[in-house]
């Protein structure tokens, strides 16, 4: 073999070599917290969190899910997580149904002022939420909706306003304008292109944002602190607080499995729709 | 004739419902983003506490503001973290990206794991890396456990290093989105050039330095703006991780703002650091924008 084959071939094996490292840089954490989230308490106790359990079992998820502590009240996980779903369902479809309209609106008609308006969208996807958070709980309360379910729901669509509608008029501006002129000779309207020649084009679309505003909604922790009030507090909310309880023994076992069962549901969806995933999250982020 | 006539006037109706659902969007807008905005930038400048007051007051709330010292060491790590999650991050990101860009097999498996935590909440990766990095149960521990008593890795339990943890979990958190991000420019590069440059014998790492990551130098920094709006607005990851302490030691502004607004209900001084915020953001963005539409329409 040559002395550039040899050289090749370790420089493939060095590419391998760092590819696993990192990749286990990546992997441990949640290695970690399954084999934590396993064990028994007195397991717990004895070694550091990185051993492996010796008898594994889900009774740590089971107290997670039914009797997990936040404070005095021990009502489990399962409260959090029908909060997130309460508060997800009508987010996701509301945010997305407004983006597409929005974006359809931007994109295939000629409306005075389009550009400013996405001006202003895309300059609205950069600002913090605290700007606007106290703001927003004022006029919330004027209106008397503050610390409820619909009004985390109103704040999740208004944060997802911007991106959603970018995202939506990027996709509509690439498709060709011919569709939706032969729609008009035919005498369709505003609504009726939406409906019968944009919709049936947009399913791809529609799950990338669909799983964007899934993910992001699910994992968000400071608009569900602010504006869901105590009867709605998302997983995420409930979580930290179980997690942060500072009397007794920390039970590490079941704040791990608690984490678990909160990150599982974007999890999941990663897992079986990567790629939408990905894609959502790169057109997100660039755009926004 | 008649047909055009007709078509022009279906044309203009069609249009109106286009600007009547536009309407409720821009109304939003308005009030609730920008009006928002305008409402905190001038109650940052009167001498509302509890309550707004309406009276201009000058910058008294910014002088009171950056003598604070717990805003003084927030405001410090937004910078130190900021300078190392990006750096770190960034590094990481690209150096990813162009590994898988060398073709290996097992390429779907190695990007799932790599973009994983993506999926996961700042909430739940806070949490983890508190426990990872927990000196009684984690890292510190398990290397004791190892045979050597004597280790030790306790940054996220002391004043002067707790801040440093927080760049672990960020780049944890956000290296596969930026590799995600520069392998799909990698993969943009002309085949033609890497044709060129094996004619001439460049080396690979060499030619990846000196050509083709300067090519892909508008990504970089898009890569870079991203991160660094992330880091200004970052609130959970500090919330779950360490909760701003030991003391006040890794707090940041994102958490000052609301602890003063909603904890220590003092409006006047969460304005004043909110503004300082959104100054920072638009410091970012507003010559990013500017470069990148000039780019564009070059």
């Amino acid at each position: 073999m040559t002395a550039a084959g040899a050289n090749a071939r370790i420089g493939r094996i060095g590419l391998y070599v760092l590819l696993i490292w990192t990749c286990l840089f990546f992997s441990i954490p949640l290695l970690v917290v399954i084999a934590t989230s396993l064990k028994s308490s007195d397991e717990v106790r004895a070694f550091s969190i990185f051993s492996l359990p010796t008898e594994p079992s889900f009774a740590a998820w089971i107290k997670a899910w039914f009797a997990a502590c936040t404070g005095l009240n021990c009502g489990g996980v399962h409260v959090g997580f029908w909060n997130s779903v309460r508060i997800l369902i009508p987010s996701v479809a509301i945010s997305v149904m407004a983006g597409s309209v929005t974006g359809y609106a931007l994109s295939h008609w000629r409306v005075r002022g389009a550009n400013i308006i996405m001006l202003f969208l895309l300059l609205g996807a950069f600002i913090p939420y605290q700007v606007i958070l106290y703001p927003l709980v004022k006029m919330f309360s004027t209106i008397g909706i503050y610390s409820s379910l619909p009004c985390i729901v109103a704040v999740h669509v208004l944060f997802g306003l911007p991106v959603m509608s970018l995202l939506f008029r990027n996709f509509y501006a690439g498709l060709p304008e011919e569709l939706v002129k032969a729609a008009r000779i035919d005498g369709a309207g505003f609504w009726r292109i939406f409906v019968w020649v944009m919709l049936p084009l947009s399913v791809n679309i529609l799950i990338v944002a669909t799983i964007l505003q899934t993910t992001g909604i699910w994992n968000d922790y400071l608009l569900g602190l602010i504006f869901a009030g105590r009867d709605n507090m998302p997983m995420t909310v409930q979580l930290n607080a179980i997690s942060t309880t500072s009397t007794g023994v920390i039970e590490y076992n079941v704040n791990t499995a608690a984490a678990l069962l909160t990150a599982l549901p974007p999890l999941l969806i990663y897992f079986t729709s990567g790629r939408y995933f990905v894609r959502g999250i790169t057109a997100g982020a660039v755009k926004g | 004739m008649a047909g055009a006539t007709k078509i022009g006037r279906a044309y203009r109706a069609r249009s109106l419902t286009a600007k009547l659902v536009l309407a409720p969007t821009v109304l939003v807008m308005l009030v609730c983003f920008y009006g928002s905005v305008v409402w905190t930038v001038y109650i940052s400048m009167t001498r509302s506490f509890l309550l707004p007051i309406y009276r201009f007051d000058g910058i008294a709330q910014y002088e009171r503001l950056f003598a604070t010292p717990r805003w003084q060491v927030a405001y410090g790590n937004m910078f130190v973290f900021g300078t190392l999650d990006i750096v770190g991050t960034l590094f990481l990101g690209i150096l990813l990206a162009v590994l898988l860009d060398r073709g290996v097999r097992f390429e779907g498996m190695f990007r799932t794991i790599m973009l994983y935590p993506l999926s996961i909440s700042f909430i739940v990766t806070g949490l983890t890396w508190q426990w990872v990095l927990s000196p009684t149960i984690g890292f510190q521990h398990f290397v004791r456990e190892l045979g050597f008593p004597d280790f030790a890795f306790d940054w996220i339990t002391r004043p002067d290093r707790a801040i440093y943890t927080l760049v672990f979990a960020g780049i944890w958190h956000q290296s596969g989105l930026i590799m995600a991000i520069m392998l799909a420019g990698l993969r943009g590069i002309d085949r033609e050039i890497w044709r060129a440059i094996r004619v001439e014998g460049i080396p690979t790492w060499r030619a990846y330095i000196s050509i083709i990551l300067p090519m892909l130098r508008p990504l970089v920094v898009t890569c870079i703006v991203l991160i660094a709006i992330a880091v200004v607005k970052s609130y959970d990851l500090v919330v779950a991780m360490t909760n701003g302490g030991p003391g006040f030691s890794s707090d940041l502004p994102g958490k000052f703002v609301v602890d003063f607004e909603f904890e220590r209900a003092n409006i006047g001084q969460a304005s004043a650091a909110a503004t300082v915020m959104l100054g920072s953001v638009l410091a970012i963005v507003a010559p990013y924008l500017y470069f990148e539409l000039a780019r564009r329409d070059r």
